[in-house]
């Protein structure tokens, strides 16, 4: 690296890493002496451009549905009518959140310490197949307060246990673990379906389908209220909150950044860069795996062989979105709450699969990245039009750093 | 596919002297960064046959001005000329296809390919590469420069010295007129130095224009038939051949250094870059390191090193039973070329890596304490400190504040956290404190470190060293690529704590810094300390004796 | 219990179900030598498969659908390029977002086109090679199939001539390990990676194209199942050689349709077993060889002149 100091570097991610945490890795602080206007024009500015990906993904989607010969705005207008403007619409995207919450902080974790942990969706699987079998056993020998306390804890051990694999080989191996987390996620899923269909399986004819016994409405998570919304909302808001907290107000939380930021000066500072990554796994599988369990104990109250809800990629851009800040990640989850809850109504109303929501999702990343590299940019070269309507919109520099 | 080396009609002597056209001819470039100047209107012609040193300090501008010749950068105003002709260099395929050859201060080699395959990396004119001719060239190529290559080696496994006339011959392969060396001393033993200045000869017989770029002023001397002072990204003035011969020494470091300094030559008395030749005995300047010396064999030991071993690998010579101690108060440097083991040896005694056997024993008055099974952190608390030579990779996480990175080996320590909590005020105020201490320039104290310059970050990596009683620091290579007025500043404040009884390993690849500090130095090679020596009278030739294995072990 | 039928169907179905793999490590191979990771290889295949069905629906070739299937691989390896090599965006997002808007895509897609009608298409023509496919149990087995199985081992024996002997090939191995070498030789970095991408745009749109006309038969949202991610670690664990590609991919086979053949014998073994079985291999192979897998040291990572 060379000490001119015509370094055009300098604002961008570390050249030493691929991964997420890069832009994020300063821990949050207020800024003393900034006057209030600016900070609101910041804040706008930063709102403005977090959700810029979401709307242009929103608008492509469209663009979508009108060549496959579907109205757009009919369906926007399905999406919106039903979870946000009917009551149990609104009740049910809450309902929603509660997992996506916990799989978001377990990816705030990891992120936040440059850990690709993308194998989401086998941790929560597992979690789900485990509480769907466990439950049912102790419930008519123990209180329900406490079954439901112990395997809700279990799932979260089941989550992070999932992730002891890849965690040991990306800690003493080096092994990279994207690869790994996704080959456990394959055989995660599988396994599960095993367990559904085996140990965990309970005959009933009146079902078509081979699953796990049902957990008795009453056994389930407490509903809030004369809601049917369970307290798993409350989990999950916790869950994110306190991940919040230590990532960016603690010692831990500072060590798993500085992990994130560059692994390398978290060796040379003697932080143990080995235990501090198998920390970071078993943290976000716990999470994720929580998540599983709430959605279980909370919704589904028994699983079905085959179902996956693969929730785990989409969550992804959330936390991108949110910078790993959890305020702003418990916002893009309710907002695509809304999304994936009207979205499955009103796909089936179109008549198409509910997996145009991955599409969407790809295009928030894709949109995501370009939107940020172009804000960094600062509309220097490349295509001044979009140069100029990002800045028309209020994308400057500053609302990037303003973080 | 036939190789022209125009440069060869150059010895022809087809050109009087005075009527020579320049090779490359610069005029007015400019070329600005966000915040920097970086050069400002410099006009610059080479000739055939001709050595042209560019001297300045680092961050003068020499680096920018030579990547805008070789292609990698473009310049805001301004013409280059190649043979007469006005012409843009867009990318560096053109500036070889000009016959503009550039040896990079970094390597350009893949480790991974042979000598012979990064030689047609580029080259080759056809799809289907035709090894045997490359070869042949190869050959040619070699003789010229008097240096005999493996072409089937790993450019990986090659020695820094061999590397190097690898990169040269790339430069040199299509045709070259001029040859762009960039700092390159930097990794080579006195006796490599001595090579490269005959290669450098036979460049200029077979009528090359050579640039060499440095920022060691005797070295300027010794290579250029004329130099060129670079400051602050200007042209502070020039010698000609003329000038280096009519004037001695004395007066052409006077007036080289106040060329390149300016006003502030003055204060920079002393220091060793700064010397018409290279300093033989520390009497040169008696206020520097003379005064500081110690008698160490009247002083108690600090640290004791015993038969440190660490297997070799592909990338590393490894360690092999190093023994050496150190006393309190004392400035042992090692010096070597660059990846002979002082890297090693520096991450065995932090604790950044075990070594296989051996013990590191710190001593304290009159009780000891064995570290060699201690960690990173527990060696820090005990006044063990390590000063990396990679600000930017491991020293600092450069998107975090400069306050952190100056706890970040103290993370979760009061009272700048309490029971994990982190205490902003505290931080805030301590570092204020170091940055008033140790004349950090940055815009505050949240300031990303990232966005320092290397000086200003390598004065907080050491105030972080410093820091709460530290015994025996670990300097790895503590003024590499800064500027003078830094380099000065860091060297004094590794005198200063010495002066207070801490003692000092100081790995070096400047001979020059270790001639100007150390009361003894330790030179190793592949991975052993072969010799000790005092500072002193003789100890540079003694040193570079040693460095070649001309004295047994 | 093995008889020479069942060796035959065997070895036969391993070729078959390890030809997909081939053809995408083998791009993906190509794709990390030049340090561009290509995460997004699975969503490449489903693309791949989805035009080669389509295709072969239309036309009645399956050398049309083959066509279709690579092309449509390079379109959407195209994203790739612009996004991560020309603009040097992040590698593992834009991988992410291929694969999960490709799969959406092509599931959208089937449903408004063939949600209704779930069309299939025919057997594809096959090319025996006279003399050797009479060969008893080996005959059928390894000399009875698609002319492109052939085209493509004769590919990997090209590429890996290619990668050694041809300036496109330094390049190539170049610029994976140190990519301002490469732009100080004169050669282009960006040009070098974008025809890396592309290579695996058009192997794993190849290899998808392979699954949906010759293995299945017809188009079925998702059907590629991971395939892709086990192509990136075969490319890894062959450091670098493309005939490690074709080994791996045929043992990869071979196991599926050893499980398979066991399931019809009789050997109770779940699906969910059969299915997990090629995960838990590869992560085995990556336990066991994970240290020494090769990964050029530029991978993933986005070049910008003048930074070190």
């Amino acid at each position: 690296m060379s000490d001119s100091p015509d370094n055009p570097s300098a604002s961008e991610p570390d050249a030493g890493g691929s991964g997420p945490t890069q832009r994020t890795a300063t821990i949050d602080r207020p800024e003393g002496g900034s006057a209030g206007p600016s900070r609101v024009r910041q804040l706008l500015a930063t709102v403005t451009q977090s959700l810029t990906p979401m709307v242009l993904a929103v608008i492509a989607g469209g663009i979508l549905l009108a060549l496959m010969g579907r109205d757009p705005i009919e369906f926007y207008g399905t999406v919106v009518d039903r979870a946000i403007f009917s009551e149990s619409g609104r009740q049910e995207t809450i309902i929603r959140m509660a997992p996506l919450l916990l799989i978001a902080a377990g990816l705030i974790v990891a992120f936040r310490a440059n850990i690709w942990n993308l194998g989401m969706d086998g941790q929560f699987l597992l979690a789900v197949a485990f509480t769907a079998g466990v439950a049912p056993m102790l419930m008519p020998t123990l209180p329900r307060w406490l079954v439901l306390t112990l395997v809700l804890m279990l799932g979260g051990i089941i989550g992070a246990a999932w992730t002891v694999i890849p965690a040991l080989m990306k800690a003493y191996y080096g092994l990279n673990e994207i690869i790994t987390t996704l080959m456990m996620t394959f055989i995660g899923v599988n396994v599960a379906n095993v367990l559904v269909k085996g140990p965990f399986y309970e005959e009933d004819p009146g079902r078509a389908f081979p699953a796990t016994p049902v957990i008795e409405v009453a056994d389930r998570l407490p509903r809030l209220f004369d809601t049917s919304i369970h307290i798993g909302i409350l989990i999950g808001l916790i869950g994110i909150l306190v991940v919040h907290y230590l990532m960016t107000r603690t010692s831990i939380g500072l060590r798993l950044n500085i992990l994130g930021a560059s692994p390398r000066a978290a060796h040379h500072a003697g932080l143990g860069v080995a235990k501090l990554t198998l920390l970071t796994f078993l943290v976000s599988g716990f999470l994720i795996g929580l998540g599983g369990s709430v959605e279980l104990l909370g919704v589904q109250g028994y699983m079905r062989a085959d179902w996956d809800p693969a929730l785990g990629l989409l969550v992804v851009p959330l936390v991108f979105l949110a910078k790993m800040n959890g305020w702003a990640s418990i916002a893009f989850v309710a907002l695509f709450a809304v999304l994936a809850n009207g979205g499955e109504l009103a796909t089936r109303d179109a008549g198409l699969p509910n997996d145009f929501i991955l599409f969407i999702v790809a295009l928030i990343l894709i949109f995501m990245t370009v939107t940020d590299y172009l804000a960094v940019r600062r509309g220097g070269k490349g295509n001044p039009w979009i140069a100029r309507f990002l800045a028309s919109v209020g994308l400057r520099r500053e609302g990037r750093d303003a973080e | 596919m036939t190789y022209q080396n125009p440069a060869q009609t150059g010895t022809e002597g087809q050109f009087e002297p005075s009527e020579r056209t320049p090779v490359v001819e610069l005029q007015g470039i400019t070329k600005r960064f966000p915040g920097v100047l970086a050069n400002d209107d410099i006009h610059l012609a080479v000739e055939p046959g001709e050595v042209l040193c560019l001297l300045g300090e680092n961050g003068a501008g020499k680096s920018t001005l030579m990547s805008i010749l070789s292609g990698m950068q473009s310049p805001d105003e301004g013409a280059i000329y190649v043979n007469g002709e006005q012409t843009v260099i867009a990318d560096p395929r053109q500036a070889l296809d000009l016959g503009i050859g550039m040896v990079y201060q970094h390597s350009t080699l893949v480790p991974t390919l042979s000598v012979i395959e990064n030689l047609m990396l580029g080259a080759s004119e056809k799809l289907i590469l035709d090894a045997s001719e490359a070869r042949e060239r190869l050959e040619q190529l070699a003789g010229m420069l008097g240096a005999e290559v493996d072409p089937h080696a790993r450019a990986g496994d090659l020695a820094l010295g061999q590397q190097q006339v690898v990169e040269i011959i790339k430069a040199l392969w299509k045709g070259t007129t001029v040859l762009i060396l960039d700092e390159p001393t930097s990794m080579l033993t006195p006796r490599g130095i001595d090579e490269l200045a005959k290669m450098i000869d036979s460049l200029k017989e077979h009528g090359l224009a050579v640039i060499f770029i440095t920022h060691k002023l005797h070295e300027a001397l010794r290579m250029g038939d004329g130099v060129c002072v670079l400051r602050q990204g200007r042209v502070a003035g020039r010698l000609s051949a003329d000038d280096l011969r009519s004037l001695d020494n004395d007066q052409l470091q006077e007036r080289i250094v106040s060329l390149m300094f300016g006003d502030e030559s003055g204060e920079l008395a002393g220091v060793a870059e700064l010397s018409a030749e290279v300093r033989h005995e520390s009497g040169h300047d008696p206020s520097a390191a003379g005064s500081g010396r110690r008698q160490h064999a009247e002083t108690a030991t600090a640290l004791r090193i015993r038969g440190v071993s660490l297997a070799p690998v592909a990338s590393s010579h490894g360690l092999h039973d190093i023994d050496l101690e150190l006393y309190q108060g004392e400035i042992l440097g090692v010096a070597g070329v660059d990846g002979n083991g002082q890297r090693e040896l520096a991450e065995v005694i932090a604790g950044q890596r075990d070594a296989d056997t051996g013990a590191i024993v710190l001593h304290d008055g009159a009780t000891e304490r064995e570290v060699t099974g201690l960690g990173i952190s527990s060696r820090q608390r005990l006044g063990l400190r390590y000063l990396t030579d990679e600000r930017h990779g491991e020293g600092t996480v450069r998107t975090m504040p400069i306050g952190l990175n100056l706890l970040l080996k103290r993370i979760g320590q009061e009272p700048f956290w309490k029971r994990g909590a982190v205490q902003n005020a505290a931080i805030r105020s301590y570092t204020e404190s170091v940055i008033e201490a140790f004349d950090v320039r940055a815009p505050g104290p949240d300031t990303p470190i990232g966005k320092l310059s290397g000086g200003n970050m390598q004065k907080v990596l050491l105030a972080r060293e410093l820091a709460f009683e530290p015994r025996v620091v670990v300097y790895n290579k503590p003024t590499y690529g800064l500027d003078v007025r830094t380099t000065q500043a860091v060297r004094l404040r590794i005198r200063e704590q010495a002066e207070r009884g801490v003692a000092a390993l100081v790995m070096s690849t400047s001979l020059d810094e270790l001639l100007e500090i150390s009361d003894r130095i330790a030179v190793m090679s592949r991975g052993r300390v072969v010799g000790v020596v005092e500072n002193g009278p003789g100890a540079e030739e003694r040193i570079g004796e040693y460095m070649v294995g001309e004295v047994a072990a | 219990m093995l008889s020479e039928q069942l060796l035959t169907a065997l070895i036969f179905g391993g070729l078959a179900a390890g030809m997909p793999l081939v053809l995408a490590g083998l791009g993906e191979l190509v794709s990390q030598r030049a340090g561009v990771l290509n995460i997004g290889v699975e969503g490449m295949m489903i693309m791949g498969a989805y035009g080669g069905f389509v295709a072969t629906l239309a036309t009645g070739s399956a050398g049309m659908g083959f066509l279709a299937g690579g092309l449509m691989g390079a379109a959407v390896s195209l994203i790739m390029v612009v996004l991560c090599v020309r603009m040097g965006l992040d590698q593992i997002v834009v991988g992410i977002a291929i694969t999960l808007g490709a799969e959406g895509l092509t599931s959208l897609l089937h449903a408004v086109q063939f949600s209704d009608t779930y069309p299939r298409i025919g057997r594809t023509i096959v090319l025996s090679i006279p003399w050797l496919s009479d060969l008893p149990v080996v005959g059928r087995a390894l000399f009875g199939h698609h002319p492109i199985v052939y085209l493509t081992l004769l590919a990997a024996i090209f590429g890996t001539w290619a990668l050694q002997r041809t300036r496109t090939g330094l390049a190539i191995r170049a610029v994976g390990e140190r990519p301002e070498a490469v732009d100080a030789a004169g050669v282009s970095v960006v040009s070098t990676r974008t025809l890396a991408a592309m290579t695996a745009g058009v192997g794993g749109g190849l290899g998808g194209a392979f699954l949906a006309i010759v293995n299945a038969g017809n188009f079925i949202p998702f059907m590629t199942g991971g395939r892709g991610f086990i192509a990136i670690v075969l490319a890894m664990l062959a450091r670098g050689r493309p005939l490690w590609v074709v080994v791996g991919a045929f043992l990869y086979g071979l196991s599926v349709s050893l499980a398979t053949a066991l399931q019809l014998v009789g050997v109770p073994i779940r699906t969910e077993v059969v299915f997990s079985i090629p995960f838990a291999l590869v992560l085995i192979m990556l336990v066991l060889f994970g240290r020494n897998a090769y990964l050029p040291s530029a991978l993933a990572l986005p070049y910008h002149r003048g930074e070190r």
